[in-house]
């Protein structure tokens, strides 16, 4: 790229074109990593839910409530809130709350739970009969869940996951703002306040168009495995 | 095989309690294809699920090949599920999968070494003429090649004892028959004891030696299947007969009994294989006085046997018909007086 064409992006949209590209690679990485840490939480949580529910292989009423109730109440917080509550909590895990580093715990904190319904949802739609079968082979709940539960329920839990990543992009949006960078940051900091229209379209588009590259790759993939059904 | 003693169960159902089995023993021996009927609700798959430890009994006990099952701890139950196929009315299969990753499960979850399971899928699959059907997504199959894979999967382990729930219910006619040839042949050439409920009359007929008829959570009556479908005692059972051998008068006929105003008595007569020893209509044809109508007459054949009804109008004396009726039992015949409100 010539430097005339960064010249003229300048002056267009009020910050330099570097600029862009690093706000871009924070939004990626908040989003993919609190995206994988979250994904991994709220897959154990949806598995607590699944299995201690009442009539699941190992119904325990305890540890349901525990995780229900935690659930619920984390997903009644406003993102914003949780945010500025997590603060020690951030402070302690990454020695600062500002960075995109910093972000990812509120976001992991944030979105864990949401994943956890969502997956909780797609786990339930197996079908009783094939759990039932699994049991009758004499799997072990280990086995049923590798084997049965999770394979079952994959193409609906991609498809939970991508619904997930846009709320999460959301998120990091809010993130940014507060200090971890990103793309949020760039439309509210540089765009917004600084009264610059250009600037705020752009980043409208980038997140559009982010979140229709996600969905269209979940469809796609979840397409794929839902294949020979 | 399997021995069921005493078995109580209770659901409950919100503040209800539901009284699934009141009291519940059966006796299965290995070899048998034993049929448990009986209608919607009655409790027959929660018993089916005592035998390989899904359900356990509230109280009373169950023994499968020697093992109580109240004795055994997690694992030694998980080992014995693997003695034991399941198949089901659903097929409960992985629809997205292929068949062979179906039938090769029960041999994964057990640890078998690859080739091993490579050569047991073709062996089974073989058996239930699925072949070439490996390769293909079970999504793709009829119900009827479904339920093959179900049996093929069921049957992986080796297992000694073959539990059945309602597994032709979703099928056609033509389909169910073919499917419990099929069960035929496990039986007969692989040794399987076979424990199947259902609430087809027909499927009893066609393949099972011993049957016990189920009710609001009792067994109310059990035995060889010629002799319970020849002298159902219950009502329930008399219903259940009653699905595949008709013992009643057709309706056109109700009228000529009516109206009959000669003194005459309608007999409902079984034959069981060939008890008959000697031309019996025909003897009676050739008493003095007596007139003889046929008004119904059905043929089944069950286990490799012949079971015939006769519906019979006998018109004359009562001194008369009472020698007819003394021939009849005297022919090894099963008699059944029929009553008619006028
Ligand atoms: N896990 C359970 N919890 C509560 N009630 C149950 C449970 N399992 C069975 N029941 C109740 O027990 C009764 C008998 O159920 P079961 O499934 O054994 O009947 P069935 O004879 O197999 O009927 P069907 O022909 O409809 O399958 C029903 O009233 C059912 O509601
Ligand atoms: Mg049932």
């Amino acid at each position: 790229m010539t430097a005339d064409w960064q010249e003229r992006f300048k002056t267009f949209f009020g910050i330099k074109w570097p600029k862009l590209l690093e706000s871009l690679g924070q939004t990626v990485y908040m989003l993919g990593l609190a995206l994988l840490i979250g994904a991994v939480i709220g897959l154990l949580l949806a598995l607590l839910l699944v299995l201690c529910r009442k009539g699941g292989l190992k119904q325990n009423r305890m540890v349901y409530a525990i995780v229900n109730v935690y659930v619920n109440i984390v997903r009644s917080m406003p993102f914003i809130i949780t945010l500025v509550f997590v603060f020690p909590l951030t402070r302690l895990i990454v020695g600062k709350t500002y960075g995109s580093t910093a972000m990812l715990v509120p976001l992991v904190i944030f979105i864990s739970p949401y994943m956890a319904r969502l997956i909780e949802n797609s786990l339930l739609e197996v079908s009783p009969g094939v759990i039932e079968a699994a049991q009758a082979m004499g799997a072990t709940t280990r086995q049923i869940i590798t084997r049965f539960l999770l394979p079952e329920a994959l193409p609906s839990i991609v498809l939970a996951m991508t619904t997930g990543t846009v709320g999460l992009l959301g998120a990091t949006a809010m993130a940014g703002y507060v200090g971890g960078g990103g793309v949020g940051d760039l439309a509210l900091t540089y765009g917004y306040q600084r009264y610059n229209f250009p600037l705020l379209i752009l980043t409208i588009v980038i997140l559009v168009v982010f979140v229709q590259l996600l969905q269209l790759l979940g469809n796609r993939v979840s397409g794929k495995l839902r294949q020979h059904r | 095989m399997i021995q069921i003693d005493h078995a109580v169960k209770t659901f409950a159902d919100g503040k209800q309690a539901v009284h699934t089995l009141r009291d519940v023993s059966l006796t299965v021996e290995k070899g048998d294809i034993y049929g448990i009927v009986g209608f919607s609700g009655a409790g027959k798959s929660t018993l089916l699920r005592l035998v390989n430890g899904l359900e356990k009994p509230d109280s009373g006990s169950v023994t499968v090949a020697g093992q109580d099952l109240s004795g055994l701890n997690h694992k030694e139950l998980l080992l014995l599920r693997r003695k034991i196929g399941m198949v089901f009315q659903q097929f409960n299969l992985l629809e997205g999968k292929t068949v062979r990753h179906n039938v090769s499960i029960p041999l994964l979850l057990a640890g078998t070494p690859k080739k091993e399971i490579e050569a047991r899928v073709k062996e089974v699959l073989r058996f239930v003429e699925l072949e070439e059907k490996e390769n293909a997504y079970v999504s793709q199959l009829s119900g009827g090649q479904k339920q093959r894979v179900g049996i093929a999967r069921a049957l992986a382990t080796s297992p000694d004892i073959l539990l059945c729930d309602e597994a032709t219910s979703a099928l056609d006619p033509q389909t169910t028959e073919s499917i419990l040839r099929l069960l035929q042949r496990v039986n007969r050439e692989m040794g399987v004891t076979i424990l199947l409920i259902t609430h087809q009359m027909q499927v009893i007929q066609m393949i099972c030696n011993k049957v016990a008829v189920m009710e609001y959570g009792r067994i109310v009556e059990e035995g060889a299947v010629l002799s319970v479908f020849g002298i159902p005692r219950e009502k329930v059972t008399r219903r259940f007969v009653r699905t595949v051998i008709n013992d009643r008068i057709p309706e056109k006929f109700i009228s000529v009994v009516r109206n009959e105003t000669r003194n005459q008595r309608v007999e409902l007569l079984k034959f069981i294989g060939d008890s008959v020893k000697e031309p019996l209509i025909a003897n009676l044809c050739r008493m003095e006085g007596l007139e003889v109508n046929i008004l119904g007459a059905t043929i089944q054949e069950m286990q490799g046997s012949v079971m015939s009804v006769f519906i019979l109008q006998l018109i004359g004396e009562d001194a008369l018909i009472d020698r007819a009726e003394i021939q009849i039992d005297g022919a090894g015949a099963l008699r059944e007086r029929m009553v008619f409100q006028a």
